[in-house]
């Protein structure tokens, strides 16, 4: 564990990290770190309210307070639960999450502006939602924190984590369209005015899953194989759980009507299996399949409508958002449109935040969040914060890299890789890079599911880069209060423990 | 394992790059293009965001602006609804504007150079700038008479339009085309409502939105011998010279034979020319046309303004509402040589001739003003917001076709007209009113046009109006008599007298 080799988004994080591990926990930094950060989203609030009200209310500083003592909450129980944990990673997300939640105040304010209404309480509107939802996402975490006081013991739960996984997955694709589609895509649960995104939680017992299935199958998947073109490719046999999960993603595709989730699900497994086995025929084989299926749909689409009906137009408004059959039509490319419109507007600087238009995007608290944010705070800012999203997963890998076990370096190398696989698949669809689809932006949008789940993802991180930064001579001394346990020497040795 | 994930972290900072990449293609290279697109919601509330500057006449708002409470914060009103339709015209919210409120459009939105002084103070003072504002020439009585007479007409024409300039400057005193069309319904900030009602009139078969006074052309009938008689007088022949006539004239080589309109019209072989104007004799000006020959006939139309195609009446500095070019045709056979039938028929504004309303006055003008054209305007002051004036109109000369004694010549003969022929409606108590009659056949089985192009000096020898009333297909013959009533109320109004 070195310092990082990746800009941070503060100033004061270079110097702070131990440069021998176990002398300093970085603690101390989180702690400096996450005050600066919240000072960054208190002053996006003054902003905020300086371009709506033209002044600067008293009360500017209150929700960057709440904010504040809620991550001080949450770095309280990672001193005393997870004390080696990243120091990085709670800021990164917190400025995001902060910024999200004063975002979403400031599309409150503007509307309570256009209808004459008072200026919304703390916790009313979208902003305030998303605070008590970021206050529910910490508990969560914190718990997390508490309970699972070493990553290994999640390996006990693992084929139950994923008949849980599979079930979240599938129970929006079966529940009829009137409780599970938002938006022409089916990834919802609807109860009333209450909804949640099964598959933002799913991902996490997924990779779970994947992690304990991969590294019992690691060596039967990495050294039975037949060699062609120079390749090494795994035997036909091998390959049923790859097909599988293939089918799974397709069929999430076809009947979720989403290709955003089911990318994320196959890169996913595809990448813990080339982790595992460290063969670069799967990452072929699962990107030719991935490919060659979307190419299929989109085909099939084209020809015979259907299922496959949605994901061609999608893809055809991604070929030519501005022509103005796509522009007119209904759930058409308006939004996509209406999005790039307003991150050109936005351009290098950004109009200041509160002084934008977000409004004119639909589903700007949600899917478009990031396109509504480009238009105030400009390329800079936009930048800014794609580099706390790459800190956060590379951070991520780091504690992959770092930890000693098998099963921690395939949890915390999935759940990473996945992190940024969705901020790229939603980024890269709202900036017109990639055909459009309905992901959340992690700790930006509004909305609970996605916000606890990315929370936990992040709790989940922050278990595992505390085993990895640990001492390892402090190794036997911190079992000692823990639950009875083998010795550590073994985890290092899991594979081997658990052959088939 | 750590080979594969650090390749994972690879593969996300690629992800990552290209997203930062097409960032910057979508908020730096393609801003400006995003930022001006006609999709772009934002560039019309900027656009609303400051009041537009007000369109006026003496005194009178012609367009002006209404605080909304929607999200464009000024609507366009226009309080005179039709009558000033085709001089103002209208701004409409998503395309493109019409009229003055478009040739003056970067005054009145305040985007003008013109006003570069203002925003710099507005921008110490803090105060919202708006748009300056646009004096018109037009006088209100005028226009209002040319309305209420033209729509109200004696013979049932259902179409026409009317032309006043005051000779001396060539201000536009009036300018009606009927029908016309309210403008406020083509601003309704409700684009889908203002898009609908203008389908409606553009698919209205009396075409409303045409504007009849500046862009539509007709065949010009006998008014075109006031053109005629301009050449013979400048080619030697005098008031007095007789000419020959007679009650029918075929042209050498073929065609049909010309007749006069009555039967009692210089039935004799000879007539002098002021006599062949008075009483509008069809024999005697086709032979003088054939006589004088074609060249030297499209020369004096071209003298006249004829064939000009790039006039704008508007402001002097080029921006303005353009005018068709009037046209004489080409008086050709397919040979090359001169065509002597069609010349005979073109010499009393048949065949291919085809006039503006607006040249006609501009003929007018012309003999009223000594020979002198001077070039019409409609835009009299433009004000900067505070009302400061920032134009005022300085009266130019567009051409000298004739020389003051053949216009003195020309004005003898057209009071003549008024006085003692066919022009007698013409005639207003106090005035020495003079003009020419056209009546004019189109197509086959169709009532003719009615013309009247005429002027009025007062007791001081001023002359104070030059008008041209044109009337499409009036029903029941003497299709000119009705124009030279109507031309007489308007010149009686733009003179200040009378304007019931």
């Amino acid at each position: 564990m070195t310092a990082p080799a990746l800009p941070a988004p503060t100033p004061a994080s270079t110097g702070e990290m131990p440069r021998v591990p176990g002398k300093r926990t970085g603690r101390n930094a989180e702690l400096g770190l996450l005050a600066f950060a919240m000072v960054i989203v208190a002053v996006y609030g003054a902003t905020v309210e300086a371009n709506q009200f033209d002044k600067v209310t008293p009360k500017f500083w209150v929700p960057a307070a709440l904010l504040s003592i809620l991550f001080f909450g949450l770095h309280l129980v990672v001193r005393f639960t997870a004390p080696y944990a990243d120091p990085i990673l709670i800021p990164a997300v917190a400025l995001i999450n902060g910024l999200g939640v004063g975002f979403l105040r400031r599309l409150d304010l503007a509307r309570a502006i256009a209808e004459k209404q008072p200026e919304p309480g703390i916790f009313a509107g979208t902003g305030g939602r998303q605070l008590a939802w970021t206050l529910a996402a910490l508990v969560l975490a914190a718990v997390l924190m508490v309970v699972v006081r070493d990553h290994k013991t999640v390996s006990r739960y693992a084929y139950t984590l994923g008949l849980v996984g599979i079930v979240l997955v599938m129970i929006p694709a079966v529940l009829p369209g009137s409780l599970s589609e938002v938006n022409g895509a089916k990834l919802w649960i609807r109860i009333g005015s209450f909804s949640i995104q099964p598959g933002e939680f799913a991902k996490l017992a997924l990779v779970s899953f994947f992690a304990y299935y991969l590294v019992r199958k690691r060596e039967v998947l990495s050294l039975a194989s037949r060699r062609f073109l120079g390749i090494d490719f795994p035997r036909g046999r091998d390959l049923g759980p790859v097909i599988t999960v293939w089918l799974l993603s397709l069929l999430v595709l076809v009947f979720e009507k989403d290709l955003g989730t089911a990318l994320l699900y196959f890169g996913l497994f595809v990448v813990t299996l080339y982790v595992a086995t460290e063969r670069a025929s799967w990452l072929i084989i699962g990107l030719v399949m991935f490919f060659g299926g979307v190419y299929v749909a989109y085909l099939l689409g084209a020809a015979v409508g259907g299922p496959f009906a949605n994901f061609y137009d999608r893809a055809s408004v991604w070929l030519d958002p501005f022509a103005p059959k796509y522009y007119e039509a209904v759930g058409g490319s308006y939004q996509l449109v209406q999005g790039l419109l307003g991150l050109g507007t936005g351009g290098l600087f950004g109009s200041g935040p509160g002084a934008g238009s977000p409004g004119f995007v639909p589903e700007v608290r949600t899917d478009f969040i990031f396109a509504g944010m480009g238009e105030e705070i400009g390329l800079f800012g936009l930048s800014a914060l794609l580099v706390c999203y790459l800190l956060i997963v590379e951070r991520g890998l780091r504690a992959a890299l770092g930890v000693r076990d098998s099963f921690g370096k395939l949890v915390a190398g999935g759940l990473a890789f996945t992190l940024g696989l969705q901020v790229f698949v939603i980024l890269g669809g709202i900036t017109g890079l990639i055909p459009l689809t309905g992901q959340t932006t992690p700790f930006l949008s509004a909305g609970g599911s996605s916000l606890m789940a990315n929370w936990l993802l992040v709790a989940m991180l922050l278990r595992i880069s505390d085993a990895a930064r640990r001492p390892a001579t402090s190794g036997p001394a911190a079992q000692s209060g823990g639950p009875k346990q083998p010795p550590a020497q073994l985890h290092g040795a899991m594979t081997e423990v658990i052959k088939p | 394992m750590n080979a594969p994930l650090r390749r994972a972290g690879v593969v996300i900072l690629v992800l990552f790059g290209l997203l930062f990449a097409n960032l910057n293609w979508v908020q730096a290279y393609k801003a400006d293009d995003y930022r001006t697109s006609d999709y772009n919601r934002r560039v019309q509330v900027a656009e609303y965001e400051v009041p537009r500057g007000v369109i006026e006449a003496d005194g009178q708002a012609l367009a002006q602006n209404k605080v909304t409470e929607d999200t464009l914060k000024y609507l366009r009103v226009y309080p005179e609804k039709e009558l000033y339709a085709p001089i103002v015209g209208y701004k409409p919210v998503n395309i493109a504007e019409v009229g003055i409120e478009r040739s003056e459009n970067e005054f009145l939105s305040g985007a003008s150079d013109k006003l570069f002084a203002d925003r710099v103070s507005a921008m110490f003072t803090g105060d919202q700038s708006g748009g300056g504002n646009v004096v018109l020439s037009v006088k209100p009585k005028a226009q209002e008479t040319a309305w209420k007479q033209l729509t109200n007409n004696e013979r049932g024409a259902k179409k026409g339009s009317a032309v006043a300039i005051d000779p001396r400057t060539g201000a536009i005193q009036a300018l009606v085309s009927f029908p016309s069309y309210d403008p406020n319904q083509l601003v309704s900030h409700d684009t889908g409502a203002a898009s609908t009602a203008y389908n409606k009139l553009n698919a209205d078969k009396d075409k409303p939105l045409l504007n009849r006074a500046l862009s539509e052309t007709y065949p010009p009938g006998s008014t075109f011998k006031v053109i005629i008689s301009a050449a013979a007088l400048q080619n030697g022949y005098k008031q007095s010279t007789e000419i020959p006539a007679g009650s029918s004239y075929t042209a050498p080589g073929s065609g049909a034979p010309i007749r006069n309109s009555e039967d009692q019209t210089c039935p004799g072989a000879r007539v002098s020319l002021k006599e062949a104007l008075t009483d509008s004799c069809n024999t005697g000006y086709a032979q003088l046309g054939v006589e004088l020959g074609g060249e030297k006939v499209k020369k004096a139309a071209q003298d006249w303004g004829f064939e000009q195609d790039d006039l704008t009446v508007g402001d002097l500095k080029g921006s303005g509402l353009p005018v068709a070019a009037s046209r004489t045709g080409d008086i050709k056979n397919p040979d090359g040589s001169i065509d002597q039938a069609g010349l005979a028929q073109s010499s009393i504004g048949q065949k291919d001739v085809r006039m503006t309303t607006m040249q006609g006055a501009l003929m007018a003008e012309t003999v009223a003003n000594g020979g002198k054209q001077m070039r019409p305007y409609l835009v009299q002051q433009l004000l900067s917001p505070d009302r400061r004036p920032i134009y005022n109109a300085n009266p130019e000369t567009l051409r000298t076709p004739v020389s003051s004694q053949v216009a003195s010549d020309l004005r003898e003969m057209m009071v003549s007209v008024v006085e003692n022929g066919t022009g007698q409606r013409a005639q207003i108590d106090g005035f020495e009113v003079g003009g020419k009659t056209g009546t004019a056949q189109n197509a086959v089985g169709a009532d003719d046009h009615g013309w009247f192009i005429g002027f009025a000096f007062n007791d001081k020898g001023e002359a104070v109006s030059a008008v041209c009333v044109m009337l499409e297909n009036v029903p029941g013959g003497h299709a000119s008599a009705e124009a030279a009533r109507i031309a007489g109320l308007i010149m009686k109004a733009a003179a200040g007298r009378g304007g019931d």
